[in-house]
């Protein structure tokens, strides 16, 4: 169990496919067998300790490695599997022309909204479907589904974000078409979601403006990673403090690339530019195809 | 946080290269601009490691602290964030550590 956010591994991730209605758990993570080491007869001991060339040793009674032990080399990016199913997604969404999205926020700055508005405005011209994540319930799923697209529901259990096999899984049960757009609504949390790469073409991180401005410094590693801002309930902006331009700001202190825009999901100001950016994108997933 | 996460893919990707031979102790290397605490991870390990190959394993954690290079200036400079500009004003840096995530090694508990 994880202590800073409450994220255990006691609770198990499933998908429900919003289509059917039907429900799979998904069996991730590390597995555990047997081992015939299990008759330990040695002075186990608890330590911390931090040596002078800054290496830490926290760890639980354990036996201390006879002199012959081998040590083996791994060099390994811990990531490492992660990032090759990303790979993958990445390059199934390439082949297929899709667009890829990975939206990300705190809870409650819009995501949902944001997509169901974008749903029911480009329905006409755009297929869209939908990787819900949440912790729990299928309520964005339902809302999704709702608007008129197809969506599934991953929840994570006690997760705080989405990876790439969950991803991968919803995939399989969607089944997006050639051509088509995939909103992958990541958990809302600025933390977690930013150091998993999903396979998607962006990530937007979506900042309302009933959050404070300073978001982007106090979360820099999502800010970073992120390719645009949205900066969403701006018909609120006359009833906050919200500074705009220092939020701007604060958001190229963290990555200088970082593409803003501003909009009300929900009174519709400043849509246009939204799906302006998304044309964009989509006119540059179809010349990427085949590059 | 995502560190549950990370435990659990240090406990499957050293599993896997222990090939079910039990391991005494697995080195990381963890920069500092990473977005992963080194503590929240050995926090996490014991809890996943246990009942694998790894139970009971002790988790050396390097830490490596962030450095830059500045794209204005060509000055290298120590970072503590990822927002730090360079001393010569410019916020158009490239990371040249502080961002690692890695198994440097693993010590099996036994000779083969």
């Amino acid at each position: 169990m994880c202590g800073h956010c409450g994220c255990g591994d006691t609770a198990g991730t499933t998908l429900l496919n919003l289509e059917t209605g039907k429900e799979i758990a998904m069996d991730r993570g590390a597995h555990s067998h047997d081992h015939g080491h299990d008759a330990h007869d040695h002075h186990d001991h608890e330590h911390e300790h931090v040596h002078a060339d800054g290496t830490r040793h926290s760890h639980a009674p354990h036996v201390h490695a006879a002199p012959a032990a081998e040590v083996v080399s791994l060099e390994a990016r811990i990531l490492a599997k992660n990032d090759a199913l990303a790979v993958k997604n990445r390059a199934w969404f390439r082949g297929r022309e899709i667009l890829a999205l990975n939206l990300m926020s705190a809870p409650g700055a819009g995501k949902t909204t944001l997509l169901e508005r974008t749903i029911r405005d480009l329905s006409k011209r755009l297929t869209l479907s939908v990787i819900e994540g949440d912790q729990a319930t299928a309520n964005d799923g339902e809302r999704i589904r709702a608007a008129g697209a197809a969506a599934v529901q991953v929840n994570t259990g006690s997760g705080c974000h989405l990876e790439a096999d969950m991803v991968a899984r919803g995939l399989q049960e969607l089944r997006p078409g050639v051509g088509s757009v995939v909103m992958i609504e990541n958990v809302g949390n600025l933390v977690c979601p930013a150091l998993f790469d999903l396979g998607e073409r962006a990530k937007v991180v979506i900042l309302s403006v009933t959050e404070g401005d300073d978001k982007p410094l106090k979360y820099p590693h999502m800010f970073k990673a992120a390719d645009l801002m949205i900066l969403n309930k701006i018909d609120l902006l006359p009833h906050v403090d919200f500074d705009v331009a220092r939020a701007i700001d604060r958001a190229s202190q963290v990555n200088p690339d970082i593409a803003v825009l501003q909009l009300s999901a929900r009174t519709g100001a400043g849509l246009d530019t939204w799906y302006d950016w998304l044309d964009h994108q989509i006119a540059a997933v179809r010349e990427d195809a085949f590059a | 946080m995502h560190e549950l996460g990370i435990a659990r893919n240090i406990v499957t990707l050293v599993g896997e290269a222990a090939n079910g031979r039990a391991v005494s102790r697995v080195t990381l290397e963890v920069g500092k601009l990473s977005g992963v605490m080194s503590d929240a991870i050995a926090f996490c390990f014991d809890v996943v490691a246990a009942g694998t190959a790894l139970e009971g394993a002790c988790l050396d954690v390097h830490e490596i602290e962030g450095r830059a290079r500045c794209e204005a200036c060509g000055e290298e400079f120590d970072t503590a964030t990822l927002f730090t500009p360079c001393p010569c004003g410019s916020r158009r840096v490239v990371r040249l550590r502080g961002e690692e995530l890695n198994i440097k090694s693993m010590q099996f508990k036994e000779a083969a």
